[in-house]
């Protein structure tokens, strides 16, 4: 049977069949088991009221409980066993855990992930904050955001081959048909060069550390001078501080190294083969494309800041740049959080731009693609699925604030 | 906003223009995609797609002389053609690696021993000697041409209508769609009742099972993989279609749920409850009331998992494709490309553009509600 067909005779089976059982199963309540007549209307009709949400959830209920609910308690019960040859399961405790932890891959993989995590969210935020404010001040502004917006809409496969095309790369006496190798050896070592590849970058990075000291400043102020109220939350704010200064750390050796870097100039660059480096060069992809997400959705909220909070600012004298991080930025704090924690989700599960731009080779690994690596290709379920609960426990927190969140709206 | 105090800001134009490099970045990497996949072969190897629309003048690879000897009026002649191109011009040629350029097109070039060799400036070169030049090695032609810009819809041609092209996109491309269409309707129908239940209908527990979706909205389908295969296969289903169906259900089960239940929430609360004065069921409340006014949000929660059905690698991998290759998707296709085509842009960026067209269309068709599906889903 062809697969066209196929499809159509799904369609036409899932979707009438879930029309016809909503439909009979309704009918069935009211008219066969709690008929709203006769003596008993009034408690029948109570009762197939008590009865029908759940009718109405069933097919949705069965549906999450078997393809989400059910797998995670499965690959937590995968996670401690093992395999044995012939089939069937045996229980080896933590084994998986302490094997995994054994590999230099599975730390790899861990730390590009946490570089991801820190990456790419705060690139997609600040980008997609500066693109709100910008577009929200011009005419051409729509335009502009639809663009940027644009991808979106495009398959990391497809974001992957876009941007191969840009890191292509050709031997040195040909011509650069990537943009990225076209530009570099624009650069030749002369003033330009040390301007715009070792100036600019280094005060780029030194302005990231000083940002990043700053919120390490604030999240350690409360601890340090408890000043009355409830400082709360002492281990995450040291955590939060302990990771603030190992990222000043990366970020002040990183600069030391780029000004004292003897760069190769005029020689094109395999951009996906320099370790390090290259997972940023995957990272940008991500950005590329959840930027025009996080613009969406602080655009939206940039525009419910109230009007008369910046008329205010602008009466007392405030100037643009006042205006923008002392007014708009703290009263949408609370979207910009949502942005930054939904990105979050989608680095976690990152898989297909690693997949298909360098497979985790040259120390570009990712948890995820290390997990289908070990899923598929080495074929071992145990290691496999005890990376899944890696990835579940990172998400874990988010989970719960999220739940956390929900609850309290409802109430 | 500066207005407000009556001058206009300074930064006017600084805005435009940092709007405006913002703009040109996003869409950089895209438009080369675009481009190259209009260009033919020759000219994609040979210079980047920002000179697509610039004559190119550069010195080709060296040819060396080869083709059929006729003898004409006792000479040995050998014609040929430096490049199939009909519209290029040769520039400058030489015979030697040191002075490729020594001379001009219409030349005659004296090779020693009475052979000569001249070419002419549509690539024709001719070489002519008073004995055979079978079993010598001939001499090699350096040239400089410069090639206008050259157009094609070919590679589409090749990409999507030769069904003998191992490389080819329309099968993939068909069972994508097989995927696609029951993956995005399904979901929406199961999710609608569902959601309609937890907007509008008062049952124990009923809390707690919205938190547990908000919940759900964020486990990786990364946990999924095995214990569900496992599942397919011992109920019988193994890798294919079906599965590949109920799975992307199942994955997108939450967020629908959960997109559904927060507009049908916001509907007037009168309109409900004068339908059920007069007498309706919850079911004809159902699909008569609350189905058509949450059209917006059933369109833009179509769009998201139309979006994620099409983009989707990982659940194609492990649900579908299986040894035999039949079921290939656009994307899988895409990433063996990538592997065995790594050089030949033209049917990357041609496979690449086909698979992107589709969902770029909708997105630009259906933006509105798809701004509107990611507010209602993130800033709760």
């Amino acid at each position: 049977m062809s697969p066209a067909l196929q499809g159509l005779i799904t369609i036409i089976i899932g979707v009438g069949g879930c029309v016809a059982y909503f439909y009979f199963s309704n009918l069935f309540l009211d008219k066969v088991l709690y008929p709203a007549s006769g003596p008993k209307a009034g408690r029948n009709i109570n009762r197939a009221n008590m009865i029908r949400p759940w009718l109405f959830l069933a097919p949705a209920l069965i549906a999450l409980s078997v393809y989400l609910a059910y797998p995670v308690v499965e690959t937590l019960r995968l996670s401690l066993t093992q395999r044995v040859p012939g089939g069937g399961y045996v229980w080896v405790g933590f084994d998986n855990y302490v094997k995994m932890s054994g590999e230099p891959k599975f730390w790899e993989a861990l730390r590009n992930n946490m570089l991801w995590l820190i990456v790419v969210p705060a690139m997609s935020t600040a980008f997609g904050l500066l693109a709100a404010q910008l577009s929200d001040r011009i005419r051409w502004g729509n335009l502009a955001k639809s663009l940027i917006f644009m991808p979106m809409a495009i398959s990391f496969v497809g974001a992957a081959v876009i941007w191969k095309l840009v890191y292509d790369t050709r031997p040195a006496d040909q011509e650069q048909i990537g943009i990225m190798n076209a530009v570099w050896l624009a650069f030749d070592g002369g003033p330009a060069s040390v301007l715009f590849l070792k100036i600019v970058p280094v005060l780029g990075l030194l302005g990231f550390a000083f940002a990043v000291g700053l919120v390490a400043w604030l999240l350690l102020r409360p601890v340090v001078r408890p000043s009355g109220a409830a400082a709360g939350m002492v281990p995450l704010r040291i955590l939060g501080v302990l990771v603030a200064v190992w990222l000043i750390w990366v970020t002040l050796r990183g600069a030391i190294g780029l000004i004292g870097a003897d760069l190769p100039y005029g020689v094109p660059q395999t951009w996906l083969t320099i370790p390090f480096w290259n997972s940023f060069f995957l990272m940008i992809v991500l950005v590329w494309i959840q930027t025009g997400f996080a613009m969406v959705i602080l655009s939206a909220a940039l525009r419910g800041v109230p009007e008369d909070t910046i008329e205010a600012a602008i009466v007392d004298g405030a100037n643009p740049f006042q205006i923008f991080f002392k007014i708009k930025v703290p009263q949408i704090m609370g979207t910009i959080v949502v942005v930054w924690t939904t990105i979050t989700i989608v680095v976690l599960k990152v898989f297909d731009i690693v997949y298909a731009m360098s497979n985790g080779q040259w120390e570009t690994q990712v948890l995820a693609n290390y997990m289908y690596d070990k899923l598929f290709r080495a074929n071992d379920w145990g290691v496999g699925s005890a990376s899944a609960m890696v990835i579940m426990l990172l998400v874990t927190p988010i989970l719960i604030w999220n739940v956390y969140n929900a609850r309290k709206e409802m109430r | 906003m500066d207005n407000v105090v009556g001058q206009k800001s300074g930064l006017t134009w600084a805005v435009h223009i940092s709007m405006a490099v913002l703009v040109a970045l996003w869409l950089f990497p895209t438009l080369g995609l675009f481009v190259s996949s209009f260009r033919t072969a020759d000219q994609i190897a040979t210079s980047g797609w920002w000179s697509a629309l610039s004559t190119q003048e550069r010195q080709a690879p060296a040819i060396r002389v080869g083709g059929a000897e006729v003898e004409v009026d006792g000479r040995f002649v050998i014609e040929g053609r430096l490049f199939t191109a009909t519209n290029a011009e040769v520039s400058a040629w030489g015979t030697t690696s040191t002075a490729p350029t020594a001379n001009v097109p219409g030349d005659v070039v004296d090779l020693g021993d009475g052979v000569t060799l001249s070419v002419a400036e549509d690539g024709a070169y001719v070489l002519s000697s008073p004995v055979t030049t079978e079993g010598t090695r001939l001499p090699r032609i350096f040239s400089t041409a410069a090639t206008p810009p050259e157009f094609t819809l070919q590679n589409y041609r090749a990409i999507l209508f030769e069904p003998s092209n191992t490389d080819g996109m329309s099968k993939a491309f068909f069972n994508t769609l097989t995927v696609t269409i029951p993956a995005t309707i399904i979901p929406i129908v199961v999710a609608a009742f569902a959601a309609y239940a937890l907007a509008w209908m008062d049952f124990p527990g009923r809390a707690l099972l919205i938190a547990a979706i908000v919940g759900l909205l964020v486990v990786p389908l990364q946990l999924a993989l095995i214990p569900l295969l496992k599942l397919h296969n011992e109920i019988g289903i193994g890798k294919g279609y079906l599965g590949t169906w109920l799975a992307h259900t199942g994955f997108g089960l939450p967020l629908a749920i959960y997109l559904l239940r927060n507009y049908m929430v916001g509907l007037p609360r009168d309109i409900i409850e004068c339908a059920k004065v007069d007498g309706a069921s919850d079911f004809q409340i159902f699909t008569r009331i609350i189905l058509p006014l949450s059209f917006p949000a059933l369109a833009s929660f179509a769009i998201f998992q139309f979006l994620w059905t099409w983009n989707d690698l990982l659940v194609s991998l492990v649900f579908l494709i299986d040894s035999s290759g039949e079921t290939t998707v656009m994307t899988k296709q895409i990433v063996e490309l990538l592997g065995t085509r790594g050089g030949n842009w033209e049917i990357l960026a041609t496979a690449a553009f086909i698979s992107i067209a589709v969902p770029l269309l909708v997105f630009f068709a259906m933006q509105k509600y798809l701004v509107r599906g990611l507010l209602a889903g993130s800033v709760k």
